[in-house]
């Protein structure tokens, strides 16, 4: 069943504007609703067109009053994020709070008959006794304790709650793997930005990244489509931390674990990245998540592998390595050459 | 053999030395062939630099592993334990296997011994995948660099996984009853865990390979166990050997032994209806066939072998 009417939270966001910006493109879309506590910047704006953007916060019960009142059909539920502009708490109360507000006004309204939430693969956590790759139906081996992965969980709990009780609806659960692109601002691509890039150090994390473009589409062909189900969304391919610092051109600091803290305190009150206890986690362990189910039963292949996506992040970026490859090949070229000539 | 070794980067394929020609000057070729050994590892330290490399979903670094973790236990393997390999072709070259052997020397040199024997002597060179215990990933360093060289947490979801990709697995179902057991207890196999690695192989539908590795018990004979050491630093064991810790790191160099690493007749589970891995009477069965199996090789290979550090 195709959707007329569209909800799109977190819409001042990368991924929720240019969303509302494809579904605005789609003549098949009679509205399409953007939703967020901050306007829009200029830029997205331009591109997301006839996109309706309705200023409030999906933590006040108004928003009951809007998905009634313009008989949303599809919500789209993108405003769950990591990367928080505020403190952590009210991180916290925007995703959790936010989350059971929107999902009560969604079973209030009888209209609504498709739900689609942006979770992420932290769900499934990051540690030493983590198999190779995690499939869908997994559970974490230490169970989130704090941080964004905890309000993902939770996240996810509301909603299996919701579709336990509107079974009509049709939920689908989206598991991101790290987004990157040359254009979208995460906590890993600022990270992989800085010029010395801190790591712990007797640890090189599996990373395994989705390049933003192929994060659109998903969230794309699920609104458009009747997919329920929870899926993994990960490119194909993994890159070791230290690969990636160095296909960067950057510099990794190695800290011991012990001074992990605050080195991680000091980045933080620099405003460069966040490196809480939970991102330290992820960069010793990493993280894998099998897409196969995404292929098969979802009907999507990431274009970028998780190779191609780091690469065309670096390149949208500009970010000029330390030390350029090219001086690597003519160094390799300078060494050779000068051995001939002393034979 | 030259003078000064250089470890060959990349193994080449159709090159021919000629004899050395009656003048004093290196031939040509031998020249070529240094330059061209340089130009190699050029190319491997301008590829580690800049990251252009592969590795797979677990974390395996084939270049790095056969690059610069093989090279330094082939003495070991050649000089030191004098590793005799027999049956290696039982061990299929292609597809799906798993190897399971006894464990056994505190220290997991078997384990690795019996990977470079894989990579070395069989003719599909084919590269061991380890399922390791929870502690080895635990650790800085060392899971990092186990996990490079390709191997992982020995959990059921990981084995089929490389199982069914074709890959060959090592499984050492002993564990530390079996590595950290004292020397009087020596060629004893110790229970075979829960037998998790039957029902992967049967789920998966490939040979188990037994290995029976003689010569690891006597490297570091195990005469006592510091208990409280061991709590301590969150290790299953601290070994006492009559060298370590008395000569301190002096101690910790493994005696020369002499190694046999017997893979014995394959032990198919194509043959099984597909939920027997679910069958628990089966795969208790299946365990004890495999771990009898190579508990008789071993006493077989005992009774052959005249003296310990001789052979």
């Amino acid at each position: 069943m195709a959707p007329r009417i569209v909800l799109v939270t977190g819409v001042s966001r990368f991924l929720g504007g240019h969303l509302a910006a494809r579904l605005a493109a789609n003549p098949e879309i009679e509205r399409v609703l953007g939703v967020d506590t901050v306007p829009p910047s200029r830029d997205l704006r331009r591109r997301m067109g006839r996109t309706e953007f309705v200023r409030a916060d999906i933590r006040n019960p108004l928003i009951a009053k809007i998905i009634l009142r313009a008989g949303v059909d599809t919500v789209v539920h993108t405003s769950v994020t990591a990367s928080p502009a505020g403190p952590r708490s009210a991180t916290k109360e925007m995703n959790v709070i936010g989350t059971m507000q929107l999902l009560a006004a969604c079973q209030k309204s009888p209209q609504v008959s498709k739900f689609i939430v942006k979770s992420t693969a932290a769900v499934y956590g990051a540690s030493s006794r983590d198999p190779a790759m995690f499939t869908e139906n997994m559970g974490p081996k230490d169970l989130p304790s704090s941080g964004y992965a905890k309000d993902a969980v939770e996240v996810e709990g509301y909603v299996r709650g919701f579709a336990r009780r509107r079974p009509d609806v049709a939920v689908s659960t989206l598991r991101f793997a790290n987004v990157v692109g040359p254009r979208i601002d995460t906590l890993l691509t600022r990270y992989f930005a800085l010029p010395v890039v801190p790591t712990v150090l007797g640890y090189d994390a599996r990373v395994q990244l989705l390049h933003s473009e192929d994060a659109l589409a998903v969230l794309e062909r699920a609104t458009l489509n009747h997919l329920p189900g929870v899926y993994n969304v990960g490119g194909d391919g993994v890159l070791m931390l230290s690969q990636a610092i160095r296909r960067a051109g950057r510099v990794p600091l190695p800290v011991p674990a012990m001074a992990v803290q605050p080195v991680g305190r000091l980045f933080r009150s620099a405003r460069l990245v966040d490196l809480s206890p939970e991102q330290v986690r992820f960069l010793n362990f990493g993280r894998v998540v099998d897409n196969t189910r995404l292929k098969t039963e979802f009907g999507f292949t990431p274009r970028w592998t998780t190779r191609q996506a780091f690469d065309d992040y670096v390149h949208g970026r500009a970010l000029r390595p330390l030390v350029g490859p090219e001086h690597i090949t003519a160094m390799e070229r300078g060494i050779l050459d000068a051995v001939t000539r002393i034979r | 053999m030259t003078e000064a070794q250089i470890i060959p980067l990349r193994p080449r394929h159709g090159q021919h030395r000629t004899t050395t020609p009656i003048d004093s000057a290196p031939a040509p070729e031998e020249r070529d062939d240094w330059e061209q050994q340089l130009a190699d590892l050029l190319a491997f330290l301008r590829r580690r630099a800049t990251g252009d490399y592969e590795v797979d979903e677990f974390g395996f670094d084939r270049e790095l592993t056969e690059n610069l973790f093989l090279p330094p236990l082939r003495p070991l393997y050649q000089k030191w334990f004098r590793v005799e390999t027999i049956g290696i072709h039982n061990v299929p070259s292609e597809g799906g296997a798993l190897v399971v052997a006894n464990h056994s020397g505190t220290l997991p040199l078997d384990a690795l011994m019996t990977a470079l024997a894989l990579h070395d002597e069989h003719p599909s060179g084919r590269h061991l995948r380890m399922l390791g215990a929870d502690l080895v990933f635990r650790l800085p360093l060392i899971g990092t660099l186990a996990r490079k060289a390709g191997h992982t947490l020995a959990c059921n979801p990981d084995a089929e996984r490389l199982l069914s990709s074709g890959e060959l697995v090592g499984v050492w179902p002993e564990g530390f009853k079996g590595i950290g057991k004292p020397f009087r207890d020596r060629y004893k196999l110790q229970r075979f865990g829960r037998g998790g690695f039957v029902s992967a192989a049967l789920r998966t539908g490939v040979p188990i390979v037994p290995c029976s590795i003689v010569g690891a018990e006597e490297i570091y004979p195990m005469i006592g166990d510091i208990k409280p050491l061991a709590r301590l630093l969150g290790f299953p064991y601290f070994p006492v050997t009559p060298f370590f810790p008395l000569f301190g790191l002096l101690g910790a160099v493994p005696l020369p032994s002499k190694w046999y690493i017997e893979f014995g007749e394959p032990v198919s589970t194509a043959d099984y209806e597909p939920g027997a891995a679910d069958d628990p009477m089966l795969v208790f069965n299946l365990t004890d066939q495999v771990r009898e199996t190579i508990q008789q090789t071993l006493y077989r290979l005992l009774t052959q072998r005249r003296n310990t550090f001789l052979g």
